[in-house]
């Protein structure tokens, strides 16, 4: 260890390098998550709209849940979650299909976890929470209820079905 | 070098070894309750549903859930806080309280609000877990409760300040020493972070409960919560980290490597700890993507001043290592006082420490966290985190703590080592299937054991979660025998009552800079920092709030 000169830090230079190697990952690490951000097009949800929880299942598309084609293969989901169930329970589309999830509550705070996809949303009564999903793959992707929601919580879940072709 | 060599012979005055004595009867006795009922939500996810044997004194695996996280989250860690600061900021400045009515009044305002946040939790009126998120609603007194347990909290935390105060116009140019510095740095920051929550209890969730307004504004109560809520991890992480820096290189024999950095990283921690609340609401509806990107990258910040301690806390056990004779490049690790439980607890605390901060740096990460966001990986890394690294530290510190406070000797040294090793081991196993889990997609909160949508392939990791909670039974209640065997048993001879393990640093105090002992400047920083990272979202939504979410029970 060299003298330290009063007043100063008195770093050691191993600590001054283990400081820099520090700065370096967490900038790499930072940068790592803006190129993912800007260059691939990932997104997290935004804000989107907000809705009076205690109408909003009588009035407007919540009104009417599921599964609306705005063009070839391309999907908007409307979803209610209550304690202890997601409205509807299964939504059906083609191998390939793009959907939109729009969601909501109707009473306390739920979570939507779709399997196997990049939709993980909190669903906040008052808010709806979106996500964009391609389904390339045929199969069954469970989505759950991921945020406790009372007593029923571990049985609150739906599916996507993604059909295969023919 | 003075301050450091006479800090030995100074001993607080009995009336404060018992203040801070009933802060570690609280502490202990809440982390001894809640910690039971961890293993019964361990065991459930393997199919093994103990609560129908609880009937009717507990009514379902929620008020259990409930009771673990409050008791084990917030009682146990800000009981034994503020006693284990206290401790440090007089110990540290040879100083009794300034104000000791003060903070007797906070201590019972505490536990006060300790009893109101009981009471409805044992009727389950309150199970709705320790975040308490609305619209899901507990009965009034459980957030009036809490709110005086944070409040008795602040009053503490004036105690602390007005002391240092009065010791730095007694002490004028002399460095505060470190371990009452980062103790009130600690306390200063609590004091900062608690602003979130205090103002969700008293704007929304307190008047509500009590029927004065019909519904809250759950996304904003979100806002609030976790204003609160990250900084509350480094409320839980820094007094580990005084005894890491200030202590636990005495206790291996060594002094810390430097006083400058250690300060550095604890103001860092007071600039960087609040402004980071967004990363847990990456995939909330109700916040701008662009301001979740500007606190994912304040997090990464906040990073720093804990890969700093690393540095510096093992490069001070190297120091003490080969003052012992350890030799070689990681060989000198054989030479740490493993046979100290102290030291193994802190040291084991450390290591698992080092997995649950990777894992915190994927929590954080704006794109990762999609995979993350409300599965068991996030119980897992808490569990490595508050749970181990935290927990595990304070029991270590209680290893000497209890014995000096008490003036007993040790209960059962091997018992002690045997409980640190089976804790870390249980954390593990349990905390490295939790987070497998989490990564497969397994939600948190869900007694898996009944969940209707559990793959078979999954069996195994439950299993291993059901394993882990069942050794971590056999530490807590090896813990507790020991803790109660030490407060109960004869008084000690003086020579075999431990002393108080504070190092000294290689270099002395009086060469730090003195900006590194200057409260202001940092202070002010802290505050621009909350404006800018959490003014404008605050204007708007609390501008835009509507509250309107009736409430609902679980």
């Amino acid at each position: 260890m060299s003298e330290p000169k009063p007043e100063g830090l008195g770093l050691d230079r191993a600590e001054r390098n283990w400081m820099l190697v520090g700065l370096v990952v967490l900038l790499l690490f930072a940068g790592a998550v803006a190129i993912g951000a800007l260059g691939t097009g990932f997104e997290l949800p935004g804000m989107q709209m907000r809705v009076d929880p205690r109408t909003v299942a009588s009035e407007g598309e919540f009104a009417n849940p599921g599964l609306r084609e705005i063009a070839p293969g391309v999907y908007e989901a409307y979803l209610v979650s209550r304690q202890f169930a997601f409205e509807p329970r299964e939504i059906s589309v083609p191998m390939g299909s793009t959907v939109t999830f729009y969601v909501t509550s109707v009473d306390v705070q739920h979570g939507l976890k779709i399997q196997d996809t990049n939709v993980n949303l909190q669903v906040v009564p008052g808010y709806v929470s979106t996500l964009t999903a391609t389904f390339d793959e045929p199969g069954v992707y469970p989505f759950i209820c991921s945020e406790f929601c009372g007593l029923g919580h571990a049985g609150m879940f739906g599916q996507v079905l993604v059909e295969g072709p023919g | 070098m003075t301050v450091a060599v006479a800090a030995r012979a100074y001993q607080p005055t009995r009336a404060e070894k018992r203040f801070v004595g009933w802060h570690l009867v609280v502490a202990i006795s809440a982390l001894g309750l809640g910690s039971l009922f961890g293993p019964l939500q361990a065991l459930e996810a393997s199919g093994i549903d103990l609560y129908p044997y609880l009937q009717p004194l507990f009514k379902s695996y929620y008020q259990g859930l409930t009771l673990h996280g409050v008791l084990n989250a917030l009682v146990w860690t800000t009981f034994f806080i503020t006693g284990f600061i206290t401790f440090t900021v007089i110990y540290g400045l040879r100083r009794s309280l300034s104000h000791p009515w003060l903070n007797r009044v906070g201590f019972l305002t505490m536990v006060v609000g300790l009893v109101a946040t009981a009471v409805p939790i044992l009727l389950d009126q309150a199970s709705i877990l320790y975040t308490f998120y609305p619209p899901l609603q507990a009965s009034w007194a459980f957030y009036l409760g809490l709110a005086l347990v944070v409040v008795g909290s602040w009053i503490e935390g004036w105690g602390i300040f007005l002391t240092l105060r009065a010791w730095t116009r007694e002490n004028p140019g002399v460095r505060t020493p470190f371990i009452s510095l980062a103790g009130a740095v600690t306390m200063a920051l609590w004091q900062i972070a608690t602003l979130g929550v205090a103002a969700e209890i008293l704007t929304m969730l307190l008047p509500w409960s009590l029927g004065m307004i019909d519904g809250t504004d759950p996304g904003l109560a979100r806002t609030y919560f976790w204003f609160t809520g990250h900084p509350l991890v480094y409320f839980w992480l820094l007094p580990a980290y005084i005894s890491w820096y200030g202590m636990l290189p005495r206790q291996v024999g060594g002094k810390l490597f430097s006083d400058s950095l250690a300060r550095l990283a604890f103001w860092l921690f007071l600039l960087l700890s609040v402004p980071v609340g967004f990363h847990h609401q990456f995939v909330d509806p109700n916040i701008p993507a662009g301001w979740k990107a500007l606190h994912a990258s304040l997090t990464y910040g906040v990073a720093f001043p804990s890969l700093m301690t690393a540095f510096t806390v093992i490069a001070s056990l190297e120091h003490g290592a080969r003052r012992r004779g350890g030799k070689g490049l990681f060989g000198w690790m054989r030479a740490l006082p493993w046979g100290d439980p102290s030291v193994a607890a802190q040291l084991l605390a450390g290591i698992l420490f080092i997995f649950g901060g990777i894992g915190g740096i994927a929590n954080a990460s704006y794109n990762v966290n999609l995979v993350l966001h409300n599965t068991t990986w996030v119980s897992g890394h808490f569990h490595l985190t508050v749970a181990t690294a935290v927990t595990l530290s304070f029991m270590g510190i209680t290893y000497w703590l209890v014995p000096y406070l008490s003036g007993k000797r040790l209960w059962g040294r091997r018992w002690a080592l045997a409980q640190a090793w089976t804790w870390a081991i249980g954390m593990a196993v349990f905390s490295n299937a939790m987070h497998t889990l989490g990564l497969l997609g397994a939600p948190r909160r869900t007694p898996l054991g009944e969940a209707p949508y559990i793959p078979e392939e999954w069996g195994p990791r439950l299993a291993q979660v059901s394993i882990g909670g069942t050794i971590l039974l056999v530490s807590l209640i090896i813990y507790l025998v020991v803790m109660l065997r030490t407060a109960l048993g004869p008084k000690a001879d003086p020579t075999e009552v431990p002393e108080v393990p504070v190092a000294e640093s290689l270099r002395s105090p009086q060469l730090t800079p003195a900006w590194l002992d200057r409260w202001i400047p940092w202070l002010v920083g802290a505050g621009l920092l909350i404006l800018i990272a959490y003014g404008p979202q605050l204007v708007s939504q609390i501008g835009g709030a509507r509250l309107n979410a009736p409430g609902f029970s679980p």
